[in-house]
Order: structure tokens, then C-alpha cells, then sequence
């Protein structure tokens, strides 16, 4: 019954957003103030309903009720409580009511805390806002219903992939998807400033914090995806240039210059332009991403068997979103003026080169992303496209980014006084140059220029970073929280580079056959096979491993990596065993049984691999730190502005 | 300098940078795109001998064959038209089975005996649900229309029995 009950929810929500979507617009445009607090109340009723939907489809999870058709595809009696839950939003059509309960937050929040902001804007959003989730109420209901009856109900489930019962695992969809869905927020938002004509820096001021906890998740969601790959999927990989990683990560570039790019909207009114294609791109990025994910045109451990129709829908729908929303773009770009000049040496310059470098690389990663599928549509054979493509393309505008990325953080608005700065950075870069040759030739003992310039372009942005806040606190001033958030933010995309370049330059991966008591050494660590023995697990069975580590003669650890059958679906999965350091990871991963007592292994030494997901830590809480700011909680105490920007007085007075 | 001379400039600029792009990405594609080609292909010469491609089908039953204890092994790849023999040294993937779907990525080697051989640097082994790479079911519904279609032209039907294999000698890697 409450399954029924969870579907007619779904019917209801769908019809409320269609109602915020009119009376949301009509109402802002028309400027009926009851029309738009019948927006208002769209929103929160539609949220009431979705999440009801989700609790109920939860609920037929958690009570094994196999009559409903995803569940018996999903779900299993011995599968643990929690990962009954994860499977909720495990396959295709759970996922999507996870997409969409996500998006519907998201709106409630908007209608909710948007102090700052005149009524008729904050209308015109939730009426966007309802038209995207409308749309994603009724692909759900006609395509993809997860609550549909398996009648006669099936007796067992198929069980969940076994690959997806992990924390980790059960993490990585509602964080990813808080991250690319919460873009929605600044494409509706410039979408709003496109109707009424109108973007100033009071816009820019209230749309960054949305931005920011946005991009935040994405962050925090990408890198748990990332460190899951690397220690479950067992070969020690942390990143593939998979089609749908690239799926995700393109709109986290595109965050990425949007929060840059508000902010000079915000502080002198400038890059208008930028914002509002980085928004709209951003987001359309995001629904590209659900439709490669979910059409069956891509190959992947990701990619759910998906029929035609949905993807079909979702390319429609797509073509709508951005396609509307450029129109509106083409339509009202001349108004969207702004006078103000900067020099060519100035913050406004660097983040222009961020914005422009930002872009590239997202287009080329989409270009590699999207040309087998040309390709295969156009009938002119099956190709792929290599990691190394993607390396390259990704690299060559990355290198100078970073190498901007130390300067531009000191540069001043407008003109930036850089005689000051420059003692103290070329001091830096000596420091990091030091320690770029220290780390290659010294601990490593391998050198080549693309090994330094890694080293050094990690370090750099570390020692920059470091810069103001340690200036300051000598100084006795304190930090604010804005300037303390940029600084941890580009400190964690050092620590980040640093991961990288190191294990990408100094990994050893090596396959081998061992035998009981067989010892193998691997970069300075010898690794003794000592036997294999049966264990059994809730709901598997595995032949476990027993290695021992040692270093010079001193025991390090002993690792248990396992091959594990799960009882209901049959294909093997492998445990890899990890031994964690800040400073390595020492990986073994069981392949084939070879007979005779000798298994197929793969041994792995990864120096300084956990940075790259400490990176991305540190990165989100810079984030978290920037939106403590007390500029984006001030009332705003004054009248709506409406005041045009083309007036380079108030720019000035402004800015 | 005029504001409207710096916006030439930075247009200019920025021209260059896309331009610079993608002269960058035309270059980094020519090496990078791998093609895929099935077994009835390679047979018929369309495959490049010496150059890096992605090579897909189906596992032959009963056709992985290993040296206990050791890390080499072989096995044929088919589209149920014709077979393709791979010599692979390294970890093999969870998913690997015979009688499901794989694809390798690798070299074809000069015909050894009129036999081709392929040597692969990786084994994937990644699908959906349905355990059959998209590329690889393509490639066995061309294959299993040109037996019907020759089916229909001959009066005895097109055999596709696994060849025996020899016992395999030193891998040449």
C-alpha cells in the first residue's frame, strides 16, 4: 500500500512543480504577490511529497518487499540494514528519485533563505527551479517508476552489486549529486537575472554562497568516488578518464571559474557575461552527465543498461534547458553592460586567464568525452579514446593555471601593485624549486623535466598560499574569513598536485606469480607470501591471503587481501590489502589462482597518494571557511537595488 | 592604452589560447584514438599490424590455457565466425570468464603458421548487467547476419568449432 501511496506522492510532486514553475514566473512577471507566495508554498509542498516518495521506497527496501520490481533487482534478505538503504539510489530508477529529492531541497532552501533578494527574483528562480524539476517528476513517472509491482513478488532479490556494498560507495551518489544538481540553484538564478534584465553585484553577492556549497559536494563527492575506485576496485587506479568521471568533473571545472568569475561581479561588476555562460554551462554539463550516464551509449563500470526512450528524454530535455536558456542569453546580452575598465596586470586579468584556461580544459576533456560518440552515431566505426589524450589535454592548460594561480592570489583589483609581492614569491619559488630537486634527485632519485615541474608547481602553490595569512597573523591582524577560506582552498589544490605528481612520477606496479613462502621485493619493501586459507563473510565467501610486509629486516604490516565469491551474485570480487601511510600506500591485490599453490598478484608501491584526497579535503573546507564571510549574512538594510549597472558611478562608488 | 585597444588585445589573446587548444587536442587525438576491431576484421586484414587497437568478442569456451604457476597464458577471442588466439601476461580481471564478453587492448603480431596472434597489454573486462560490452554484442549480431546471409547461399552450414590448439611456445612480447 505504501508503495502505491510513495507513486501517487511522486504524481502529486509533479504537479506542484508545474505549479511553482507558473505561478513562479507568471506571478514575478505579472507582480501578483499572492501568485508568488503560491510559488512559495509549491516549493515546500513538493519537498513534503518527494521526500515521502523516497521514504516509502526506503521503507520497501528495508522490509525486503520483493513484490516491488527494483527492489527484487536490487536488493537481497541477507544484504545488511544500511546497504538495503544505499540501495536505494543503486540502480537507475532510484537514483534518479535521489536526483530529484536533491534538487527539490535545493529549492525548498531557496524559498526559504533568500533574505537580500526582492521577492519577484527569488519568484522567477523557484519557477525555474519548478520547471527543471518538473521535468525530471516526469521522466521519473513515465520512464524510469521505481515502484513498479513485480506481481507474482519474487521470492529473493537479485542482491546489490557487491561492488556498491561499501560506505564509501553508499556515500558518493547523495554527495555528488548535492554538488552537479546543486548547480541548478546558479543556473536558475542567472536564468532569473536574464528575465528581469538586470545582474548587479548584489546578485553576485547572494548567488556565490549557493555556488560554494555547491561546488563544496562536488569536490567532496568526486574525491569519495576517487578513493573508492582506489582501494575497492582493487588496482590501485584513482582515476581513469572514464566518460562519466569526466561527466562529473567538467562541471566541477565549470564551478570552479564560476565562483572565480563571481566574484569580480561581484567586487566591480565586471565579467556579467562569464558568470551567466559559466552557469549555464556548468549546469548543462550536469544534465549531460545524467544523460551519458543513463541514455546506454557509454561503456562503463558506471553506465546503468539503459533503454533508448530515457535517453532520448533526457537529450530533449537538455536541449530545452540549455537551449532556452541561450536564447534568453542572445536576447538580453545587451544589457548586460559594464564600463569599468581594469588594467592588464590586475586580479580582474588573472581571473579572466582562470576563466579562459578553466574552459579549455573542460571543452577538450568534453571533446574526448564526446567524439566516440559521434563517431558510433555517425556509423563511422567504434573507437575510444585513450587516458593519454586526456593527460595531455588536461595538463598543458593546467601547468600555466598553476603557475598563475601563486601570483594572481596576491593581485590587487583593478591594478595590481606587484613590485611589493615580488620579493616574497620569488623567494617561494626558490623554496619550491629547492624542493622540487630535493624530492626528485634526493628521495627518489628519478629526474625529468616534467617531474620537476610538478614538484614545483605543487609547492608553489603551497608557499603562496601560506603567503597572506602568515603576513597577517605576524602582523597581528586577524584573517578574515573570506580571505582565510581562498587561501586554504588554494593550499588544498597544492597538496593535491603534490599527490598527483608524486605517485603518477614514482609508482611501481608490478604483476607476479607467488607461491606459499615465496618473498618478492617491490620499491625497498619485501613482500612474503605467506599462505591462503578459506573465511566466510555475511554474505560471502573468500579465500583470504596472508602477506607480510617488512622493510630492511623491521616487520611494516600484514596484510589480509581476499578474493570474495558473493553468495547470490557469483562473479569474484577482490579485496585489495592496503597498508596506509601519509607517506605511501603499499598495495597487494590477488589476481587468478595459476595452480600449484601459485597466485597471480599485483604488488603496488604509491608514494604519497593519500594527498590527493587530502587535497580535495582541504579544498572543501576552504570552501566551508569562504562562506562564513560575514558579507554574505549582512541584511541588506537598504531598499531593493535597482539601480542599472551601465552607470560607471555606482561601480565606482561600488567597488 | 584605450580600453577598446586592451579588448582587442585580449581577444587576440584568447584566440590564441583556443587556437593553441586546439592544435593541442588535434595532435593528442592522432595518437591517442584506439580502434576497435572484432575477430572476423583482423582476419579479413582490416587491422594494423604493429599499431595499438582494441580487440573485442567472446571468450572460447574451454580455450584458456596457462602454464601452472606462471603469470602467461592464452586464450581465443570469437565472434562465433572466426578466432583470434591472445597471449596475455599479468593479472586477469574479476570479470573475466569464458563465455562471456572481453576486450583487449594490444598488438597483432606478423602470422605465425598462417595463424594470427595477438598480444595484449590489458584485458577488459568491464560491462553492465547484462555481461556484454555494447561494441562486442554489435559485433556478434554483424557477424551472426553474414552467416545467415552465407547460410542461405551454401546448402551445408558455415561449422564454427574451436580450433586445437598447440601447446604454446616462449610468448613474444
Amino acid at each position: 500500500m505504501s508503495v502505491e501511496l510513495g507513486h501517487f506522492a511522486l504524481i502529486l510532486a509533479f504537479s506542484l512543480a508545474l505549479a511553482q514553475a507558473f505561478f513562479g514566473l507568471a506571478g514575478a512577471t505579472t507582480h501578483r504577490a499572492h501568485w508568488m507566495a503560491a510559488a512559495r508554498s509549491a516549493v515546500i509542498g513538493q519537498l513534503v511529497f518527494v521526500v515521502f516518495a523516497f521514504g516509502c521506497l526506503a521503507a520497501a527496501f528495508l522490509r525486503n518487499d520483493f513484490s516491488v520490481l527494483y527492489v527484487a533487482g536490487n536488493s537481497n534478505t541477507e544484504l545488511p540494514a544500511f546497504y538495503r538503504v544505499a540501495a536505494v539510489w543503486g540502480a537507475h530508477e532510484g537514483s534518479l528519485l535521489l536526483w530529484l529529492m536533491v534538487l527539490v531541497i535545493w529549492s525548498a532552501a531557496v524559498g526559504v533563505f533568500n533574505r537580500g533578494m526582492s521577492t519577484e527574483f527569488i519568484s522567477k528562480v523557484l519557477g525555474v527551479l519548478g520547471l527543471v524539476s518538473g521535468g525530471f517528476a516526469l521522466f521519473i513517472i513515465a520512464t524510469s517508476n521505481p515502484f513498479e509491482r513485480l506481481l507474482p513478488a519474487a521470492l529473493q532479490g537479485r542482491d546489490l552489486n557487491p561492488l556498491l556494498q561499501d560506505p564509501a560507495l553508499a556515500a558518493h551518489p547523495p554527495m555528488l549529486y548535492t554538488g552537479y544538481v546543486g548547480l541548478a540553484v546558479p543556473f536558475a538564478c542567472a536564468v532569473a537575472a536574464l528575465i528581469e534584465g538586470k545582474l548587479d553585484a548584489n546578485w553576485a553577492r547572494w548567488v556565490k554562497p549557493w555556488t560554494i556549497v555547491a561546488w563544496l559536494f562536488l569536490t567532496l563527492g568526486i574525491a569519495l568516488g576517487s578513493f573508492w575506485a582506489y582501494y575497492e576496485l582493487g588496482w590501485g587506479g584513482w582515476w581513469f578518464w572514464d566518460p562519466v568521471e569526466n561527466a562529473s568533473f567538467m562541471p566541477w571545472l565549470m564551478a570552479t571559474a564560476l565562483i572565480h568569475s563571481l566574484s569580480v561581479t561581484e567586487k566591480r561588476g565586471l565579467f556579467k557575461s562569464w558568470t551567466i555562460l559559466l552557469a549555464i554551462f556548468g549546469f548543462s554539463l550536469s544534465l549531460l552527465g545524467t544523460f551519458l550516464v543513463r541514455s546506454g551509449v557509454l561503456i562503463s563500470v558506471h553506465a546503468f543498461a539503459s533503454d533508448p526512450s530515457r535517453g532520448l528524454f533526457i537529450l530533449i530535455f537538455l536541449a530545452l534547458c540549455i537551449g532556452g536558456a541561450l536564447t534568453l542569453y542572445a536576447w538580453r546580452a545587451p544589457r548586460l553592460q559594464s564600463n569599468a575598465g581594469f588594467h592588464i596586470i590586475s586580479r580582474e586579468s588573472f581571473l579572466l586567464f582562470n576563466n579562459v584556461l578553466l574552459v579549455v580544459a573542460a571543452s577538450l576533456i568534453l571533446l574526448g568525452t564526446l567524439y566516440p560518440l559521434f563517431i558510433d552515431a555517425l556509423n563511422l566505426g567504434k573507437i575510444s579514446v585513450g587516458p593519454p589524450y586526456f593527460a595531455v589535454v588536461f595538463l598543458i592548460p593546467m601547468l600555466p593555471l598553476l603557475f598563475l594561480v601563486g601570483i594572481g592570489m596576491h593581485a590587487s583589483w583593478k591594478q595590481a601593485k606587484l613590485a611589493a609581492m615580488r620579493k616574497p614569491l620569488l623567494i617561494a619559488l626558490g623554496v619550491a624549486a629547492l624542493f622540487a630537486v630535493t624530492i626528485t634527485l634526493l628521495i627518489y632519485g628519478r629526474m625529468s623535466v616534467l617531474k620537476f615541474v610538478g614538484q614545483l608547481a605543487g609547492a608553489w602553490v603551497i608557499l603562496s598560499s601560506l603567503y597572506q595569512p602568515i603576513t597577517r597573523w605576524r602582523a597581528g591582524q586577524r584573517v578574515p574569513p573570506g580571505i582565510l577560506g581562498m587561501c586554504v582552498a588554494h593550499l588544498g589544490l597544492g597538496v593535491f598536485v603534490l599527490g598527483v605528481t608524486t605517485v603518477e612520477s614514482y609508482k611501481i606496479e608490478k604483476d607476479l606469480s607467488l607461491g606459499t613462502g615465496q618473498t618478492v621485493t617491490v620499491g625497498h619493501y619485501d613482500f612474503n607470501w605467506v599462505d591462503t586459507h578459506q573465511v566466510t563473510g555475511p554474505n560471502y565467501d573468500a579465500i583470504e591471503a596472508t602477506v607480510r610486509i617488512t622493510h630492511d629486516g623491521q616487520e611494516v604490516t600484514v596484510l589480509h587481501p581476499q578474493k570474495r565469491v558473493y553468495h547470490v551474485q557469483t562473479s569474484p570480487m577482490t579485496e585489495a590489502g592496503i597498508d596506509a601511510h601519509w607517506q605511501r600506500d603499499l598495495l597487494v591485490s590477488m589476481g587468478d589462482d595459476l595452480g600449484n599453490g601459485v597466485w597471480s598478484v599485483r604488488v603496488q608501491y604509491k608514494p604519497l597518494v593519500r594527498f590527493i584526497w587530502l587535497g580535495a579535503v582541504i579544498m572543501a573546507i576552504g570552501g566551508f571557511i569562504g562562506l562564513l564571510d560575514r558579507r554574505y549574512r549582512t541584511v541588506k538594510q537598504t531598499a531593493e537595488q535597482t539601480v542599472q549597472v551601465s552607470d560607471p558611478v555606482s561601480v565606482a562608488a561600488r567597488s | 592604452m584605450t580600453p577598446r585597444r586592451r579588448r582587442m588585445m585580449f581577444v587576440a589573446l584568447i584566440l590564441l589560447a583556443v587556437g593553441g587548444a586546439v592544435a593541442l587536442a588535434l595532435t593528442a587525438f592522432k595518437q591517442n584514438i584506439l580502434y576497435y576491431y572484432d575477430p572476423s576484421a583482423v582476419i579479413a586484414g582490416k587491422a594494423p599490424t604493429g599499431r595499438t587497437f582494441r580487440l573485442g568478442g567472446m571468450v572460447e569456451n574451454g580455450s584458456v590455457k596457462r602454464i601452472p604457476g606462471q603469470l602467461d597464458m592464452q586464450f581465443d577471442i570469437t565472434d562465433y565466425a572466426h578466432e583470434i588466439t591472445v597471449l596475455y601476461s599479468g593479472v586477469l580481471p574479476d570479470l573475466f570468464r569464458e563465455g562471456q564478453g572481453v576486450i583487449v587492448r594490444g598488438k597483432l603480431l606478423a602470422a605465425v603458421n598462417g595463424k594470427q596472434q595477438f598480444v595484449a597489454e590489458e584485458v577488459l573486462a568491464k560491462h553492465d548487467e547484462k555481461y556484454m560490452p555494447p561494441e562486442v554484442a554489435a559485433s556478434l549480431k554483424k557477424a551472426h547476419e553474414a552467416r545467415r546471409v552465407t547460410q542461405t547461399v551454401q546448402t551445408a552450414p558455415v561449422s564454427n568449432e574451436a580450433q586445437t590448439l598447440t601447446a604454446a611456445g616462449p610468448t613474444a612480447n
